[in-house]
């Protein structure tokens, strides 16, 4: 299935969760945020939320800034 | 006198030091781990942005901050929308696991200065939300008074323009906001030099942030020294009590026992 991730497009598996798209872009949970169509997925639900074609993805982190 | 027990105090939580530092604009991350050591902060502010997915080689900021040594207070820079502002403090209270933000709501590129009207609509969502909001804003008291009663832990009027450097403008503003105002007050951009953060300690605030002063000098490690000594300097200054201005002259040398 196809996903919009951070602007840019990405093909991952049918019924990816959300730990399962972390994993495939080589992201490390703890240190960020994800939302997906406008809603915040808690860290605790990345294992079970499953993701849909055409879901509207942000990855989000700190970054320096002041 | 001494600043033993002279604590700062946000939202119930307690400060030593009463410098904040931002960590952007720095040559590298080996220098901003030297500066914001050397500054003695412990609440630093960091911006939210989306991972790059392309290159996962590149370095990350919290490679080199540990959040457990300093209160880290993502910023909302880049937001000129309350909508933005508050989506934005909701991911970082998700990548951070803590409410402290630094709510800033732009309303022009070319200035950087706040759009009141969004702050305001943002801060009351995010305070109703449990957030710690610490609003970036004018130098206004109705506008400052407004934020402390919507319940904000601090009120950041700024001290000119973001990035500017120009030192503090209108010092009396910032006089009126003290005496008005009941909650924290931090100086929040402008700084240039140490003798602005100086300043901005004697007129009574309780704090000052910047970024640019620092991460920008010819020397950021030798500024951020300069930086943390203004404001206990200032900070005791104001505690101290300055004399009162006068136009003319007060002999310091006793005026008896002169030889003519």
């Amino acid at each position: 299935m196809q996903l919009t991730v951070n602007g840019g497009s990405v093909e991952i598996g049918a019924g990816s969760t959300v730990a399962g798209l972390l994993e495939h872009l080589n992201i490390t949970r703890e240190r960020v945020a994800v939302e997906v169509n406008l809603d915040i997925i808690p860290k605790a639900a990345y294992d079970i939320y499953c993701l849909s074609d055409g879901d509207r993805i942000e990855i989000v982190q700190f970054v320096g800034g002041g | 006198m001494t600043l033993e027990n002279d604590k700062l105090i946000i939202a119930g939580r307690e400060f030593n030091s009463r410098l904040m530092v931002g960590t952007g604009k720095y040559a590298d991350f080996q220098q901003m781990v030297r500066a914001l050591e050397v500054s003695g902060a412990e609440i630093i502010t960091v911006a939210v942005r989306r991972v790059n997915i392309s290159d996962r080689n590149q370095e990350s900021l919290l490679d080199y901050i540990d959040p457990k040594k300093y209160t880290l207070l993502p910023n909302t820079a880049g937001c000129y929308t309350a909508d933005d502002a508050v989506r934005t403090c909701r991911l970082a209270r998700e990548a951070g696991l803590s409410d402290f933000v630094k709510l800033e709501v732009l309303g022009d590129e070319k200035t950087l200065f706040p759009d009141n009207e969004e702050l305001l609509k943002a801060a009351k969502i995010l305070v109703k939300e449990g957030f710690t909001v610490l609003p970036y804003c004018s130098d206004d008291v109705i506008l400052c008074k407004k934020l402390e009663d919507l319940g904000c832990a601090a009120v950041m009027p700024l001290g000119a323009p973001i990035g500017s450097g120009l030192g503090i403008r209108n010092p009396y503003n910032i006089r009126i906001i003290l005496e008005n105002i009941k909650v924290p007050v931090i100086v929040d951009a402008g700084v240039g030099c140490a003798s602005d953060a100086a300043i901005a300690m004697e007129l009574g605030c309780a704090g000052v942030l910047m970024n640019t002063a620092i991460a920008g000098a010819r020397d950021p490690i030798a500024m951020a020294e300069a930086m943390k000594l203004a404001v206990i300097a200032g900070r005791l200054s104001y505690r101290a009590g300055r004399i009162p201005r006068k136009l003319y002259a007060n002999a310091s040398s006793p005026l008896d026992g002169m030889i003519a």
